[in-house]
């Protein structure tokens, strides 16, 4: 008890702040990663409160207001079936951040223990798992992506889990490369010498001392993941009508350019802030975790 | 140098057999009987069993994959279900559309992407510095088809200056061929502009800021030679060896920007088969863009080589 009370005495504030601390000092003084970090909140706002926000019913038809111009009824005007864009676009930032996260998830869960296993491993494993993931950095991600999602059946679901997998080469890659580094560091030979189980030095001693480059990499993919999910549903392959999402909104309105083209601006204008937001954010993090990258 | 070359190839083909099998086996993904997806909607008996017996549908996975590599080997990718016209013809039909859009993409890339990075780190800090990087924020930002859509909309529609559609072969009308590529390429490029503009500037800093450009300095060598002689020369390494992965970015975004200004290409094919259920040409098309992108690393590799004389010895 003592100690405690004692301990902000003795010692400065700033030698008592931790890794994360020091690094989201470092974050806050980037004034684009905290304008991505601030787009980036309002859209899951967005997401979160779609229903309260949204002025319409997203999918609600209207055969008396179609393709009607931005007006105060419809601040971003109407599609071809009459139903609001400003409603629309703000019940797309689900399917859009939902992709995002979800399929980012899908490729840490599986890119993460896989390259952990190979780093750690080596040998054999590492051969085997290096060699089946140039074979997926072979095809080109977008590729790829469309390929799964045609096999799979075209579904928002389908698209996160195309999207997820075909990202996963890179989060194998970049934890295998971190594991070799960081497995030469003293600290993991003295956690050896103590007699530690392989699979607690991984978990304990490895991974978090992966998790920096590993967390920036995620946030890029979010963006890139963002981009593909778009994509995919320009293509037809993503969320399937009448349920919003901006790259099938897109996908619409490219049919309609020469006379309503507010349908194509503000679905655009959306998967750009979003993708922008998540790369200045990772960008910022970049600088802030992992100085050594810059 | 022979060595390595050697030793480059060999590690291809380990790499060239996963990819084979990897397409293979998204066959294995189709929910139900291959041979009645294929057959699509009617699924006629005859036309399922013709299928079943095409694709070998009754032996065991390894044995098919034996039979379609081995077509495969011999530039056999199978027949489209739809046109009955083999894959590699179909594939080689819409490849030189593609080839020469990707040229044209690149060749705006490297114009923009590379004098943008250098004037952005020579004048680093500079407003130029900062305009070259929202430039490249923005390129990495922007879905290309959404950016296809705008220009459409500006200098088709608006203006009046560009065909918004409508794809002419070079060898018809060169002119009508190059209005209706502009568009294409410059949105393809884009991104990579960025992307290169990027590399570029992060390479010339580190480059810059090496003793032999103080030591050219100092003789007193104007710095436009410093720049571009001395420096540029070996920043320009990791650009090559970088800039090479933005390829797959090409051939990916290939398929969206056709897409949007319906140029009959490579990346049309695969969503048009992709939306015909016509699974082989869709594998055929990954197969293809795959051994095309290894082969062009490959290729970066070899330039790789070729520029840096201390990696030749």
């Amino acid at each position: 008890m003592a100690t405690a009370i004692l301990l902000p005495i003795s010692q400065p504030p700033k030698a008592e702040a931790g890794p994360w601390q020091r690094a989201w000092r470092r974050l806050r003084r980037r004034r684009g990663a905290l304008v991505g970090l601030v787009v980036v909140l309002i859209f899951i706002m967005l997401a979160l409160f779609a229903p309260w926000i949204a002025p319409a019913d997203p999918i609600a038809t209207s055969w008396g207001a179609i393709r009607k111009a931005p007006s105060a009824v419809h601040w971003f005007g109407t599609d071809e079936l009459g139903r609001d864009v400003l409603s629309r676009v703000i019940w797309g930032t689900r399917a859009s951040l939902l992709a995002g996260v979800v399929s980012v998830s899908i490729s840490l869960l599986l890119g993460v223990p896989i390259g952990l296993a190979a780093g750690f491993l080596g040998g054999v494993v590492d051969g085997v798992i290096s060699r089946i993931t140039d074979a997926f950095l072979a095809c080109p991600f977008l590729i790829l992506a469309i390929a799964l999602a045609a096999f799979l059946g075209p579904s928002l679901t389908n698209a996160m889990i195309a999207i997820g997998v075909s990202a996963t080469p890179i989060f194998v890659r970049l934890t295998r490369a971190q594991v070799i580094n960081v497995a030469v560091e003293d600290y993991i030979e003295a956690a050896r010498a103590v007699g530690n189980s392989p699979l607690r030095i991984a978990l304990r001693h490895v991974l978090p001392n992966i998790t920096a480059p590993v967390i920036v990499q995620a946030t890029l993919a979010i963006a890139a993941a963002v981009i593909a999910e778009a994509s995919l549903s320009f293509l037809g392959l993503g969320q399937q009508p009448p349920a919003p999402s901006w790259g099938s909104m897109l996908n619409t309105a490219k049919n309609y350019v020469d006379q309503a083209p507010w349908m194509a601006i503000w679905p655009g204008l959306s998967i750009f802030l979003l993708v922008l937001a998540f790369n200045l954010l990772g960008d910022g993090l970049r600088d802030a975790l992992d100085p050594r990258q810059r | 140098m022979f060595e390595f070359l050697v030793k480059r190839l060999v590690t291809i083909v380990p790499t060239l057999v996963l990819v084979s099998m990897l397409i293979f086996g998204l066959q294995q993904l189709l929910p139900g009987d291959p041979a009645k997806i294929l057959a699509g909607e009617e699924q006629d008996p005859t036309v399922v069993a013709y299928l079943r017996a095409k694709l070998h549908l009754d032996e065991p996975l390894p044995v098919r994959y034996g039979y379609w590599v081995s077509g495969v080997v011999r530039g056999d990718l199978g027949e489209s279900i739809r046109t009955q016209q083999p894959v590699l013809e179909l594939i080689a039909q819409k490849l030189p559309v593609t080839i020469e859009l990707a040229l044209l993409a690149m060749t705006i890339a490297l114009l923009i992407g590379i004098p943008a990075g250098i004037v952005s780190a020579v004048g680093r800090g500079s407003a130029w510095d900062y305009a070259a990087n929202v430039f490249a924020l923005w390129g990495l930002s922007t879905p290309n088809f959404w950016l296809g859509i705008l220009m459409i909309l500006l200098f088709s529609v608006q203006l009046g200056w560009l065909p918004a559609s409508g794809y002419v072969s070079p060898f018809e009308d060169l002119g009508a061929n190059l209005a209706a590529m502009i568009m294409p390429a410059f949105v393809l490029g884009n991104a990579i502009a960025a992307v290169l503009m990027r590399h570029t500037r992060s390479a010339m800093l580190q480059v810059l800021s090496s003793d032999y450009v103080r030591t050219a300095r100092a003789k007193g060598l104007n710095e436009r030679t410093v720049v571009l002689k001395h420096a540029l020369r070996n920043a320009l390494t990791p650009i090559i060896t970088l800039g090479a992965l933005e390829l797959g970015t090409l051939l990916s975004g290939a398929v969206l920007t056709e897409q949007v200004f319906t140029i009959p290409g490579f990346g049309k094919l695969i969503v048009d088969s992709v939306f015909n259920r016509d699974y082989s040409v869709v594998q055929g098309v990954v197969l293809v863009t795959a051994t095309a992108y290894i082969t062009l690393n490959l290729l970066a590799d070899l330039a790789y080589f070729l520029v840096n004389p201390r990696l030749r010895s």
